[in-house]
C-alpha cells in the first residue's frame, strides 16, 4: 500500500525558530493527510508551531556533480561576509 | 546574541523550546494541565460521587488507550500507527489525571497494596482493581476488528467525549475543568482524525465503503450506552455530530438493537477480561515495583 503514497518532505517551525526547517519525510495519500501525519510523527515533543509539507517529487535539488560549478566560485569571497567589515561600535542590531 | 560560543547550529536548534533542561535534544518545556489548579475538592461538591463520576470518566479513556495501542504494529501505515498511538496516549493522560482525582475524592475507591508499596494511586487503580469495580462503558472495551471499525468507534466516541468534556468546562469540581480544559483540545483532534477516515472510506473503494459501512454496524449496539452519562445533553450533541460525519460520508445510522450494555454498573464483556488480564499482568506480578 505504501507503494501507492506519495512521500512528503516536512518542515517545522519551532516556537522560537524564525523559519521552517526540514525535520524528514513521510507517506500519505493527499496533502491535508500528509499535514496530519507530520503533526503526529514530528510534534509530537511539543516541537512545533507551523508545518509545512511538500510532495518529494516536487522538489528540484541540485545535483552532486555540478558541485563545483555550482559552488566553488563563492568560496573565496570572503568580502560576502559581514564578518568581514569592521563594525562600529556604536551601530546597534547587528 | 553575543555569547557564541553557546550557539547550537544543528538543525533543531530553533525547534528547542528556552529552558534549563538541556538534555533534550528538542521539545521540552511540557505544560502541567493542573499547575495553579486548587485540588482541595470543594465544599459543595459530594466527593464520593465525585469519584465515581471520575471512574466513569477515566476507565472510558484508559480502556480506549489500551485498544488503540493494540494498533502498534498492526496498522495499515506506519504514520496511521503514530497517529493511533498518539491518541491513546492522550485518552491515557487524561486517565492517569482523573483516576488520580477519584482517589483524592475517595480514598475508598483505592484498591489496597502492600504496605510502603510505591505504586502510585493512578496506577493501582488502573493495575489493581478487578473487572467489576472499572466503570468504562462497552463501546471503548470491544474488541478493534477492522481498521474501519476502529475510526466508526474513535468517531462517535471522540465525539461524545468532546461534548462532554465542553460541559465538564464548567464544572465545580476545578480539577475535572482543568482536564477539561486540556482534553477539549485533544480529543477535537481524535474526532477530526476519526472522521477524516470515516469518509475517505465511504467515498473511497467499493470495499472501503463496505468495510466502513460494516464497521460502523458493528460499533452501533453499543452506543446508546453513552446516553446514561450524565450530563446527557453530550450526547445528543455528539449524536448530531456524528450525523454531520454521517452525511459527508453518505452513510446512513445502522438501525441495529441496542446491546444493553451496563458496564458503567461493572458488568462487562469477555473480551474485557483478557484486556484486562494484559493491562494488569506485569504490574499486578509487582505490587511492590518501582517503574
Amino acid at each position: 500500500m505504501t507503494d501507492n503514497w506519495p512521500l512528503y518532505e516536512v518542515f517545522v517551525r519551532g516556537k522560537r525558530g524564525l523559519n521552517h526547517v526540514h525535520v524528514g519525510s513521510i507517506h500519505a495519500a493527499d496533502d491535508e493527510m500528509a499535514l496530519r501525519n507530520a503533526r503526529d510523527v514530528y510534534t509530537r515533543r511539543n516541537e512545533g508551531v507551523s508545518i509545512w509539507v511538500v510532495k518529494s517529487s516536487e522538489i528540484t535539488a541540485s545535483s552532486p556533480d555540478e558541485k563545483d560549478p555550482f559552488f566553488a566560485p563563492s568560496g573565496d569571497k570572503v568580502y560576502r561576509h559581514p564578518t568581514f567589515y569592521d563594525v562600529p561600535e556604536h551601530v546597534p542590531h547587528m | 546574541m553575543t555569547d557564541h560560543d553557546s550557539v547550537d547550529h544543528g538543525a533543531y536548534t530553533s525547534l528547542v523550546e528556552a529552558d534549563d533542561d538541556a538534555r533534550w535534544a528538542f521539545g521540552t518545556s511540557f505544560d502541567d494541565p493542573l499547575a495553579g489548579v486548587d485540588t482541595t475538592v470543594p465544599s459543595g461538591v459530594d466527593a464520593t460521587a465525585l469519584a465515581t463520576y471520575c471512574l466513569m470518566l477515566a476507565d472510558d479513556a484508559l480502556v480506549l488507550a489500551q485498544r488503540l495501542g493494540e494498533w502498534t504494529t498492526h496498522a495499515p501505515e506506519i504514520e496511521e500507527e503514530v497517529a493511533l498511538a498518539n491518541i491513546g496516549l492522550d485518552l491515557l493522560g487524561q486517565a492517569r489525571l482523573v483516576l488520580a482525582r477519584a482517589a483524592a475524592a475517595d480514598p475508598g475507591v483505592v484498591p489496597a497494596l502492600p504496605e510502603r508499596s510505591p505504586v502510585p494511586v493512578d496506577d493501582r487503580l488502573a493495575f489493581f482493581r478487578d473487572a467489576a469495580a472499572f466503570r468504562n462503558v462497552h463501546l471503548v472495551e470491544q474488541p478493534n476488528g477492522d481498521f474501519a471499525a476502529t475510526m466508526a468507534r474513535l468517531l462517535v466516541f471522540s465525539s461524545w467525549r468532546l461534548a462532554l468534556l465542553d460541559d465538564l468546562r464548567g464544572s465545580a469540581d476545578p480539577v475535572l475543568a482543568a482536564v477539561a480544559e486540556k482534553g477539549v483540545k485533544e480529543v477535537r483532534y481524535h474526532r477530526e482524525h476519526a472522521a477524516r477516515w470515516c469518509v475517505t472510506l465511504a467515498q473511497g473503494t467499493d470495499i472501503s465503503r463496505e468495510r466502513m459501512i460494516a464497521g460502523l454496524r458493528a460499533v452501533w449496539p453499543d452506543v446508546p450506552e453513552l446516553e446514561g452519562t450524565d450530563p446527557s445533553s453530550a450526547f445528543d450533541q455528539a449524536m448530531d455530530d456524528v450525523d454531520q460525519v454521517l452525511q459527508a460520508a453518505g452513510i446512513e445510522r445502522p438501525d441495529v438493537p441496542a446491546s444493553g450494555g451496563r458496564g458503567r454498573d461493572g458488568v462487562h464483556t469477555e473480551a474485557f477480561a483478557s484486556l484486562l488480564a494484559e493491562l494488569q499482568g506485569l504490574a499486578r506480578e509487582h505490587p511492590m515495583g518501582r517503574w
